[in-house]
């Protein structure tokens, strides 16, 4: 507890710009959308017609719709499994002190400062069948050049690699931070006890790491699913044959090159109720996350 | 540490095993730091090369002799200087709009006592629930209303609050010793000298942290600045590069300048990231002295 300052409008005065903002900007926006998302556009959005639920019946039932959906979540898991798994598997192997750590985590964590459409333009040319790294390499190992572009599932591991790849050092810098946090006489206690790799990853680490893995969840689910929308129309504008029309990406074209708003409005409640339940999950973390940088 | 079978470890048996882990320990992560650096390092080399040495097979990975005229056409012939300014300009406005607001809500969260304190905090908490996607809609329409699509305002002032800010500025204000706000009121400092002569220099690890999250994140904005601005010179970095890697308005791809161009938007934040880095490990919680 705090010593308090006397006044009764000063903390008001305080609070105003962030009140205001966020009345303003985050919940009359919030609001319009319960609204809107009941309202039809038509003649690209120059009338708007009264159409109760009928936006979310028709975006339940359309296959696009659930296709889109059922392509995003799937993305997402791919996105947040391997990435999260791949990084906790090595920064369990190079778990030690290591020489020159703050350099090390620099070199490492870099690329998150990259940003989805950055690191899309770079791998777009990277996956380039003609001239791109990744056919030379296929070529050189397997004689293989496939193109990535008009395979659905090769845009779709596309999208993946790209996204695992720009966030991969930043979830191993905190892995490795979380494991230097563990007592070593929890490792060697399992040790002694004759645990294999596994059974100690399994039954030791990952439990005494949940709060680094609920954290990194919800940063790479909320990356997943939000900012590759940039990476997404760089690669592949949702293509071929929507095969990475994320929902992200849908919201954006229904609402605003297809001017139809109250559909995208129903949209972005859809997504409302994935966010929910995300910060449930971060409400759950972020106490004990921010405590370590107090 | 190794274990012999009657349960006690093995000095000899234990050093050797440990000499090996850290010579292989090394060797993954020497590896790891190229398969990382590798793409960035692929565009560096490509983006020196003229269109013709860009394209062959196999690729050419030596560094040609074209960089000047690549960057300078991504800079000038594409407008992407242009908008590096316009991006430079929102997220220096944004990020240190944010931390104001911040403070200020941190200060009054904190040092004061007023009724509805617990109900106005998670009214600002609760924003995190209400990202740009689920609000987009509407919140085009508010731009419109207030005159301000294709303006700076609709790139910066609905940024200005900081849910996230709020909440680190607070957690670290209420982990300053009380004797110390004591002190300061008995020498008869008011809240705002309070703030600035007191809170801001101790707090410099959270506000070197929220420069390097909330400048990464305004400079790399690409969704909202794609609806809401629609003029070439009003553009964003993120959006001119899109532009730039779809052939631009000439439509012809230019591989060279298109990694040109994708390295020049990535330095900014990589500079700011790189130069305050410490206060950025520090203020997520990875700094080596907890």
């Amino acid at each position: 507890m705090q010593a308090k300052f006397p006044g009764k409008l000063l903390p008001y005065i305080f609070l105003l710009p962030t009140i205001i903002i966020c009345g303003l900007f985050i919940y009359y926006p919030a609001a319009m959308t319960f609204r809107t998302s009941m309202y039809q556009s038509l003649f690209f959005g120059a009338r708007q017609r009264f159409v109760g639920i009928q936006n979310f019946t028709r975006l339940l039932t359309s296959p696009n719709y659930l296709r889109s959906m059922g392509i995003t979540l799937w993305f997402v898991f791919l996105v947040v499994a391997i990435g999260l798994s791949l990084s906790l598997l090595i920064a369990v192997l190079l778990n030690r002190k290591l020489h020159a750590a703050k350099a090390l985590r620099v070199a490492l964590v870099w690329p998150y400062a990259l940003s989805p459409a950055v690191a899309g333009t770079i791998w777009l040319f990277l996956f380039n069948p003609h001239s791109g790294l990744v056919n030379y390499l296929l070529d050189l190992l397997f004689s293989n050049k496939p193109d990535w572009f008009s395979h659905p599932t090769l845009a779709l591991t596309m999208l993946i690699v790209t996204s695992i790849w720009n966030n991969f050092g930043y979830n191993l810098v905190f892995f490795l931070a979380g494991l230097q946090n563990i007592s070593d006489s929890f490792m060697e206690a399992a040790e002694v006890d004759g645990a294999s790799f596994w059974r100690q990853l399994f039954h030791v680490t990952i439990p005494l790491l949940s709060p680094t893995i609920f954290f990194l969840l919800v940063i790479n689910i909320n990356y997943a699913f939000f900012d590759t929308v940039g990476m997404v129309d760089v690669m592949t504008k949702g293509g071929p044959a929507n095969a990475t029309n994320m929902l992200i990406y849908q919201l954006y074209k229904d609402g605003f090159q297809n001017f139809n708003s109250g559909l995208a409005a129903a949209q972005s409640l859809i997504l409302f109720v994935f966010v929910v339940g995300l910060t449930l999950l971060q409400f759950r973390t972020t106490g004990r996350m921010v405590h370590y940088g107090s | 540490m190794a274990v012999d079978v009657t349960g006690r470890v093995n000095p000899t048996r234990a050093r050797r095993k440990k000499a090996l882990g850290t010579a292989l320990v090394y060797t993954v992560l020497f590896l790891l730091l190229v398969i990382i650096a590798a793409p960035v390092v692929f565009a560096v080399i490509k983006s020196t090369q003229t269109s013709q040495q860009v394209l062959q097979y196999p690729p050419m990975l030596t560094f040609g002799k074209s960089a000047l005229a690549n960057f300078k056409a991504a800079l000038i012939d594409y407008g992407l200087g242009k908008n590096m300014l316009n991006s430079g300009l929102i997220a220096v406005i944004g990020s240190s709009g944010k931390i104001v607001t911040a403070l200020l809500g941190a200060l009054a969260f904190v040092y004061f006592e007023f009724p509805g304190k617990m109900l106005w905090f998670y009214f600002v908490l609760l924003t995190l629930m209400l990202p740009m996607p689920v609000i987009i809609v509407p919140l085009y329409n508010v731009m419109a209303k207030l005159r301000w699509v294709n303006t700076y305002y609709a790139l910066t002032v609905p940024y200005l609050a900081s849910a996230t800010g709020v909440f680190l500025f607070q957690q670290h204000f209420m982990s300053i010793p009380q004797s110390i706000v004591d002190a300061a009121r008995m020498d008869g400092v008011g809240p705002v000298g309070f703030l600035v002569k007191i809170l801001v220099p101790m707090s410099t690890n959270v506000i070197g942290a929220m420069v390097v999250i909330q400048f990464i994140y305004l400079w790399n904005e690409y969704l909202w600045p794609l609806i809401v601005i629609s003029e070439p010179a009003k553009q964003v970095v993120q959006v001119g590069l899109k532009i730039l890697s779809g052939g631009g308005a000439q439509g012809v791809q230019n591989w060279g300048v298109v990694m040109a161009g994708a390295l020049i938007v990535a330095v900014p934040p990589l500079v700011i990231l790189l130069v305050l880095h410490e206060y950025f490990m520090a203020g997520v919680g990875l700094s080596e002295e907890k």
